[in-house]
């Protein structure tokens, strides 16, 4: 396997790993960024109003039993009439990493907004925050931490199930895979397989350092007070200027 | 707490026995012992296409109907994968083609005409593996392109298509990339090199559709496909013989093959026709099942 990584052949032309790699980032990114713009707007709503949570679990977990091989092919015999370019490959593999990432975000979204501390949200409604206003000030900033975490997710989905693409005659990490499979070249299909899972380690390392600096410290340093011991007022010491006032 | 304890105890103790009848009596179990007789079956192996497997399916039910057990072991992949195993013993029989088998286990060979690929064949094969008489059906690799691609170049033959090679997009499995007969032997004999390759399926619906829908130019079908009439493509003639002949023969394992088998698979061989290929492949792309297509011609041609 070392022997494969090592040969420069490898490394030149259109089925290089670099390229294969670059394309396979870009058929996940697109996938996520789409995903996204589903999903979380979705969960936004869902978890501010609490109306919808029912057919939320419901489709989230539909989506999540998909076949995702036997679709994207399916999906291939239909659309492909429709575009006479390797859209006709692109656009199906996209929809299909789509579906497959909209349910991770849309749910880590919706339970971190109803996770929020109901007293911040009942605070900033009594300082006249509009709901709007109480949804990004307030409950997204909370909720940050199970929204990445559902990116988290949702990425280590995709990058693994990219593969897909290459069987539909599209790049990507799947090409070394199913080519090696074909040509009984397991070095190949090997290389395939720890760069895909490589890939999926670092993305998420650094999805998890973007929360490091996107979360508000306020959140990861959070003590949680429990409701039944009571708060002991600290003595004060007096100042200066209370006791003045009381001085004759 | 002695309970906990206890049940602790008795879940290693079970898990510990699992894994260590793991580990006795391990051996190899795709090995074969002793030179199997034709008493422990033969096992039919096949490629991972229906036709393949409908061949391979016709030899089973026609051994079982002589009495002769016989197990199938379908949809193994391609050659590259089911010619170790035919070696290794985990089958025993196989329906191949005969110019493709010559082209993996001998490179150099140049025989491309039907007798000379079946005797070059014969030379070619390793000990303890024999081929039985070549059927006269045939089918080969076709390099095919659209009416319209066909009427817009004028292309009869592949020499004609090698000269617009490089404005066309070739579609073929993903074997052809490293295969003389794909990729390699179209640059190597016709001059051909086109603009990309697409690695769909070999000639089944992803690339049958690609080529109806424009995705690539020209694409690896085979000559048997119902595809080709349905859909008004062109299937190139190969005037320089790089696609060489495939006639459908069954390749055994020597100790397999008594005489009963061998008449059987004979038998068969002989009442095989290239249009008979043709019409159970339709049959076949209309869904219906390798059992009762095979049933269907082995009954047709009294040999169930």
């Amino acid at each position: 396997m070392i022997d494969y990584l090592i040969d420069p052949a490898h490394w030149t032309g259109s089925d290089a790993i670099g390229v294969l790699i670059v394309q396979h980032l870009v058929y996940t990114g697109i996938a996520l960024l789409v995903a996204a713009l589903i999903g979380v707007p979705i969960g936004l709503y869902v978890g501010h109003t609490g109306k919808g949570t029912f057919l939320i679990a419901g489709v989230a977990n539909a989506l999540r039993a998909l076949p995702t091989l036997g679709l994207v092919i399916l999906l291939v015999l239909i659309i492909a009439p429709v575009f006479a370019s390797e859209l006709a490959f692109v656009v199906p593999s996209l929809i299909v990493l789509v579906l497959l990432a909209v349910p991770p975000i849309m749910t880590n979204t919706y339970a971190g907004i109803r996770a929020v501390d109901a007293s911040a949200v009942d605070a900033a409604v009594g300082m006249g925050y509009r709901p709007l206003k109480v949804l990004f000030a307030v409950q997204v900033p909370c909720a940050l931490p199970l929204i990445l975490s559902g990116f988290r997710g949702a990425t280590l989905q995709v990058i693994s199930t990219a593969t897909i693409a290459a069987y539909v005659s599209l790049g990507g990490l799947g090409r070394l895979i199913i080519d090696g499979r074909a040509q009984n070249d397991y070095d190949q299909m090997m290389v395939g397989a720890v760069l895909v899972a490589l890939l999926a380690l670092l993305v998420d390392l650094g999805i998890g350092l973007i929360g490091r600096f996107a979360v508000s410290p306020g959140l990861t340093r959070r003590r949680i007070r429990s409701a039944t011991r009571p708060t002991t007022p600290r003595p004060t010491t007096p100042s200066p200027a209370s006791s003045a006032l009381v001085a004759p | 707490m002695r309970t906990r304890s206890v049940i602790t105890l008795t879940a290693l103790a079970a898990a510990a026995a699992l894994a260590l009848t793991a580990c006795s009596g391990g051996g190899d179990p795709l090995s074969a012992d002793a030179p199997a007789t034709p008493a422990d079956g033969i096992i039919v192996g096949s490629a991972d296409f229906p036709e393949s497997q409908l061949l391979a399916t016709i030899y089973a039910q026609a051994l079982d109907a002589a009495g002769i057990d016989a197990t199938t072991k379908l949809n193994i992949g391609s050659r590259e994968v089911y010619i170790p195993a035919l070696l290794d013993g985990s089958i025993n029989l196989l329906p191949e083609y005969s110019g493709a088998t010559l082209s993996y286990l001998n490179k150099e060979s140049e025989a491309t005409a039907p007798d000379e690929v079946n005797t070059a064949l014969g030379e070619a094969l390793p000990d303890g593996i024999s081929m039985l008489t070549p059927s006269d059906a045939q089918d080969s690799d076709v390099l095919a392109v659209t009416r319209a691609t066909a009427d817009k170049y004028n292309l009869k033959t592949i020499e004609d298509l090698a000269a617009h090679a490089g404005d066309m997009v070739l579609g073929g499995p993903p074997e052809w990339k490293t295969r003389h007969e794909g990729v390699l032997g179209l640059e190597e004999v016709y001059g051909a090199t086109f603009k990309e390759f697409r690695t769909l399926d070999v000639g089944g619906p992803l690339t049958i559709s690609a080529l109806t829908n424009g995705q690539i130019d020209a694409a690896d079908l085979y000559s048997t496909s119902p595809a080709i009439e349905e859909n008004d493509f062109v299937s190139l003639v190969d005037n320089k013989n790089l696609f060489r002949a495939q006639n459908i023969v069954p390749i055994i394992a020597e100790d397999q093959a008594t005489d009963e088998v061998t008449k059987v698979l004979d038998a068969i061989s002989a009442a095989l026709t290239t249009e008979d290929l043709i019409t159970m492949n339709g049959r076949l792309a209309n869904e219906e099942s390798i059992d009762d297509v095979a049933a269907d011609w082995l009954a047709e041609h009294d040999l169930s």
